[in-house]
């Protein structure tokens, strides 16, 4: 079983790119469960989601103690949140930033997703979309497929710009 | 067809394909989604059903009440404070004998003010004759909620069915969800004794002692009875879109020396616990009970039986393991654990099994392990 936790802020996506990542888990013919933190959201405070995916079917409820893998979808909440906090030993990183960082003992990824929603135009309501873009860094770095990622942004969203930045993400990944 | 969705939304899903001709609800944490999606469903036309916003559970079970005798198919959802308040019409749809379907997402009672998981809301419905089945995953909860309204409606039944799943554990995960093509699997619903508005008869009149218990045992006739339709509904889903369920769900129990029982996500957390007791040389399984209206038989015939309950009575115990024990006679160990929502690993379960003492009660969080 491979988990996952994404931290994020409330309304920046954060729940909807667990979804996603299920989803396309799924088309990959995987297992897969995705939740919030269970409790109440507030717009802006830091959050966090759980993915868990599989080749057999979860029975696990229980929140996410020790993931192998952390995607940090706003750089700002590792000022008040430690990110790596449980993460196993070796564990993988995704950062959603222009700068590279290293964390001793973890494999550690990043793109500009920000920059790349922003650049495609992807923004709702003054906020730029990191959902769909940062799937397709997710797909580079192996943990789903990018036909699947592709299919299930398309499930869920007709604005093929979000296919596009998912497409860009994928390029610019230093994988 | 397969895809990613919600406890809430898949007993929504399961809802519209029902096709009730009235849903009468009122929103409350964490049940609102399955009612919001349903206004949705009807408001964009994709459920020709009448929704009506109500101003309290209470008026939402009554509503359905009323929409109910006249013979129609009825749905309602709710969770916590919500069902209670809603008590004194449970009562009133299983004595009408009315086979209203309604989802529970099981909540903690306040004080404090908890909206995590608990099972104490709905073990307070346990004699209201209702049946209740309590489900642990997301394509469960859609299953049973379809198999529910057959169920119900059934006339060797007709009683109310609640589809009990907890609170954010799984009326808020996504989990993949393989929708039907229902067909005829939900005849069209006849209630024998439908009123009808244009010809119009008096009803609830005075019942006198020399009557009403004859009412009261053609409920508990019905329960009996219900449990043949509950086999033969689950074998005809099993048939038709292949699922299999059943009064328990048992995991890797024949050989077992010890079995863990529990409703709910835990009851599928337990067999995590069961597979890592197993590789310690332990012989556990868990038999996960799904319905516990009408109860199951269970054999557990020289087993020692660790009992989760996610619930309690004051003054008494957990809800479950003395309902095993009242029923079966079962040597037990029984944890109170998972309270409002309380975090409870595989490794926790598999920790209760471990350090179990038969025949006691043991608070987890509360008491220390020995």
């Amino acid at each position: 079983m491979f988990e996952i936790r994404i931290h994020s802020r409330g309304g920046q996506g954060g729940v909807t790119a667990a979804r996603l990542l299920a989803m396309a888990a799924l088309h990959d013919g995987k297992y897969a469960t995705a939740c919030p933190f269970y409790g109440a959201e507030r717009r802006g405070a830091p959050i966090v989601s759980f993915v868990r995916i599989d080749d057999k079917p979860i029975k696990v409820y229980s929140q996410i103690r020790q993931p192998d893998m952390v995607v940090v979808l706003d750089e700002s909440v590792m000022d008040v949140v430690d990110v790596l906090h449980g993460l196993k030993k070796g564990g993988r990183v995704f950062l959603n930033s222009a700068n590279k960082k290293v964390f001793e003992g973890f494999e550690c990824h990043n793109v500009d997703v920000t920059g790349i929603a922003l650049r495609e135009n992807l923004v709702v309501a003054g906020s730029p979309i990191l959902n769909t873009p940062v799937l397709g860094a997710l797909a580079k770095m192996g943990i789903i497929t990018a036909d699947s990622a592709k299919k299930a942004i398309r499930e869920m969203f007709s604005d093929e710009r979000n296919v596009k930045a998912a497409e860009a993400a994928y390029k610019e990944m230093n994988a | 067809m397969k895809k990613i969705a919600t406890g809430n939304k898949a007993v929504a899903e399961a809802v519209k394909q029902a096709g009730p001709t009235v849903v009468a609800a009122y929103p409350i944490t964490p049940q609102t989604e399955i009612v919001e999606q349903i206004a949705e469903f009807v408001t964009s036309g994709q459920m020709p059903a009448k929704y009506i916003a109500v101003e309290s559970e209470h008026s939402a079970m009554a509503a359905c009440i009323g929409a109910s005798i006249t013979g129609i198919r009825t749905f309602t959802a709710t969770s916590s404070h919500g069902l209670l308040y809603m008590h004194e019409m449970t009562n009133w749809a299983a004595g009408a004998r009315l086979p209203i379907v309604m989802a529970n997402v099981n909540r903690s009672l306040g004080p404090g003010w908890n909206i995590w998981a608990e099972h104490t809301d709905a073990l307070q419905e346990r004699d209201t004759g209702g049946l209740q089945v309590y489900v642990s995953t997301v394509q469960e909860a859609y299953d049973a909620t379809l198999m529910a309204f057959r169920i119900a409606e059934h006339n060797n039944v007709l009683l109310p069915v609640m589809i009990n799943l907890d609170g954010f554990l799984l009326s808020h995960i996504m989990q993949p969800v393989d929708t039907v093509e229902l067909g005829d699997f939900i005849p069209a619903i006849h209630l024998p004794h439908a009123i009808d508005p244009k010809h119009p008869a008096g009803y609830g009149t005075l019942t006198g002692p020399d009557q009403q218990f004859k009412f009261r045992w053609e409920i508990e006739r019905s329960m009996r009875d219900s449990v043949k339709v509950i086999e033969e509904t689950e074998k005809e889903f099993a048939k038709r879109f292949g699922r299999k369920y059943g009064f328990t769900e048992d995991y890797r129990c024949d050989d077992a020396e010890v079995i863990i029982i529990a409703l709910g996500t835990l009851g599928k957390e337990a067999e995590v616990a069961v597979d890592l007791l197993r590789n310690e040389g332990i012989k556990a399984g868990s038999m996960r009970i799904r319905w516990l209206r009408p109860f199951p038989k269970l054999n557990l015939k020289g087993k020692e039986v660790v009992v989760i309950d996610r619930d309690y009575s004051f003054g008494f115990g957990g809800i479950v393991a003395n309902e095993i024990k009242a029923k079966t006679g079962a040597s037990l160990y029984s944890v109170i654990a998972g309270i409002g929502g309380q975090e409870v690993t595989y490794d926790d379960i598999a920790g209760f099994v471990r350090t179990r003492r038969m025949g006691e009660e043991f608070w987890f969080g509360v008491n220390a392990h020995v």
